[in-house]
């Protein structure tokens, strides 16, 4: 570690002492290795404590095929729809001035507070044997126990990922931009595609980005809705189901790794996502909204 | 939608004609208000407002009585207490050690720096089962951890290990939320603090962290609540003991578990969601509150 030194000047009675200073990073690092890369380590190391072939044994099973498949359809699915949410959601309540316009904000953001899952057990009081049609849907179009239910459960827990991204920044860039292509002779569509959606081309990619790796790792609400069915399992389920039918963590780990990989690919992303949208986004002072999913 | 933007006051009448001209005046030619607004209300009633309103409208069957007795039973009472219990344990830990972080990332340069600053979301971008074995892991009496651990300690199965778990889902909270008022807090006040005689310790005590202390507050307010919610990463250390180590969301799946195969209904299991979506509600509309006076308090700069 080179010598830690504050970023501003060094005015004496505006820094800490040396000593404080490693003290503090000291404290800090050990907390984050602790904390963060420690459990991101062991996963690998665990995946392939039983060796290389082991490993590879558990990423070649077929349940295994099943679960991510069944993962790529929930995000193929949920994150599209919620796109098109967002963009919707963020174009009215940013290029215009409506009664209730705050509330709306605030109802986006509902399912951040509500938890994975009680947003399952809502799904199967309205899908379920006790549910709204009685129990028309399980005889009829079952969504509990089936692929419905647990892409209606990721897209709830997705929902507001890109509108709230995409809200603080069409807000802060106003309307003159579209008002002036509109006054140009632009078509409503041609002034969406040409002039709003390069001005949010970055903030829309971090929110998707954001969705996605959500959607990949979605567990409480389809735990609820999937009901433990085998071969209906998402990758994050199946990891579950593995580590209670297996007396050795090894086989979970390994499918966790696949997991752990894409987490590690999202944060590479987001680092680089971030720092092309600081190049060209001229937020508002207090900008750089808390992004806390 | 009456007041539809910057339309000029029809009714010319003094009052809305002021009205329009205080208001930045947001001309008509931007179309698509209808077919957004009609969309956006659509499908957040679709997919948000009726799962939460089937929630309360199975609840509202229910009598009083049983209503109380399904949220009072002692198993839930356990369960409460160990969320809660965990949650603000965690919250405070990331309150204190979350600040530290946001400190050391802002002010100090120190090698690695730009690699911890992105590690921090790893708790975002990791699934939250993936976080859940891997804790598991390495707590097993066996594991990394657990192993050298010293003897009065336990966390694997145990209220520690849902308060350790829930500490890593909610460190990123906290950080992020003070990062971003500690990077824009003015030099200058500190500089006038240290040439009227100020020692470090006091600037720090009496003109920094009075500065800090409402995004300090919102992010370990999101932390509890995040916490409140949590499963995925929470399940595998705390092995979902009842009376021990169940969380709350444990009781609800196992509920809709039994439901599964004709065992019970779901009367109970949604009494206790009323209480935590009332609770999470009543966390959502305080954090509201707070973001609002951190938004004045950060743009003062």
């Amino acid at each position: 570690m080179s010598a830690p030194g504050p970023i501003r000047r060094a005015t004496p009675g505006t820094t800490e002492p040396a000593v404080a200073r490693y003290a503090l990073i000291a404290i800090a690092l050990l907390f984050l290795a602790l904390f963060l890369v420690l459990p991101l380590v062991v996963i690998f190391y665990e995946a392939l404590a039983k060796g290389f072939k082991a490993y590879l044994e558990v990423l070649r099973s077929p349940e295994l095929g099943t679960a991510v498949r069944t993962t790529l359809i929930c995000v193929g699915i949920a994150v599209p729809l919620n796109v098109v949410f967002g963009l919707a959601a963020a174009w009215c309540i940013t290029k215009f001035r409506f009664p209730g316009r705050s509330v709306l904000v605030t109802l986006i953001e509902l399912p951040f507070s509500v938890s994975p899952v009680i947003a399952g057990l809502a799904l199967v009081l309205i899908f379920g044997a006790e549910g709204w049609g009685g129990s028309w849907f399980v005889d009829h179009a079952p969504v509990i126990f089936s692929m419905p239910g647990m892409v209606l459960a990721t897209v709830f827990i997705t929902f507001p990922f890109v509108a709230r991204e995409l809200i603080p920044l069409m807000e802060a860039q106003g309307t003159e931009e579209e008002q002036a292509a509109r006054v140009l002779g632009a078509g409503g569509w041609q002034t969406f595609f040409r002039v709003t959606l390069p001005n949010v081309k970055w903030a829309l990619l971090y929110g998707v980005l954001l969705c996605t790796a959500r959607a990949l790792g979605e567990f409480g609400a389809v735990a609820v809705v999937a009901g433990g069915q085998v071969g209906q399992a998402t990758l994050p389920l199946y990891v579950e189901q593995l580590y209670h039918e297996r007396t050795n963590p090894q086989p979970a780990l390994a499918a966790a790794s696949l997991l752990a990989f894409t987490g590690i690919i999202t944060l590479l992303a987001k680092t680089w996502l971030g720092r092309e949208r600081g190049k060209v986004e001229k937020l508002t002072p207090d900008g750089d909204p808390a992004r806390a999913p | 939608m009456t007041t539809e933007p910057g339309r000029p006051a029809q009714d010319g009448r003094v009052a809305s004609a002021a009205l329009s001209a205080v208001r930045p005046r947001r001309a008509r030619v931007i179309p698509g208000f209808g077919l957004t607004l009609g969309y956006t209300m659509t499908y957040l009633g679709i997919v948000v407002m009726i799962p939460i309103a089937a929630v309360f409208l199975k609840a509202s069957t229910l009598t009083w009585p049983q209503f109380w007795s399904a949220v009072s039973s002692p198993r839930a009472i356990s369960a409460y207490k160990v969320s809660f219990g965990c949650s603000l344990a965690a919250a405070l830990i990331n309150a204190v050690f979350g600040l530290i972080v946001a400190w050391v990332i802002v002010r100090y340069r120190f090698w690695g720096r730009s690699v911890v600053d992105a590690l921090i979301d790893l708790p975002f971008a990791l699934p939250t089962a993936v976080a859940g074995i891997a804790l598991y892991a390495l707590y097993l009496p066996e594991g990394w951890l657990g192993r050298i651990l010293p003897p009065g300690i336990k966390v694997f199965a145990t209220p520690l290990g849902v308060t350790v778990a829930l500490t890593f889902i909610g460190l990123p909270f906290v950080v992020r939320m003070v990062e971003p008022v500690l990077r824009d807090l003015p030099a200058d006040v500190e500089e006038a603090a240290a040439s009227l005689g100020a020692r470090r310790w006091h600037t720090l005590r009496m003109v920094i962290l009075p500065e800090l202390w409402p995004a300090l507050l919102a992010g370990f307010a999101l932390a509890f609540a995040r916490g409140l919610g949590e499963f995925g990463s929470v399940i595998f250390i705390s092995r979902q003991r009842p009376m021990e180590t169940e969380i709350i969301p444990d009781i609800i799946r196992e509920q809709v578990a039994s439901h599964y195969i004709g065992a019970r209904n779901l009367a109970e299991a949604t009494a206790i969601a009323v209480v935590m979506l009332v609770v999470s509600f009543v966390l959502l509309l305080a954090l509201n509150l707070l973001q609002r006076r951190l938004g004045r308090r950060t743009v003062r700069v």
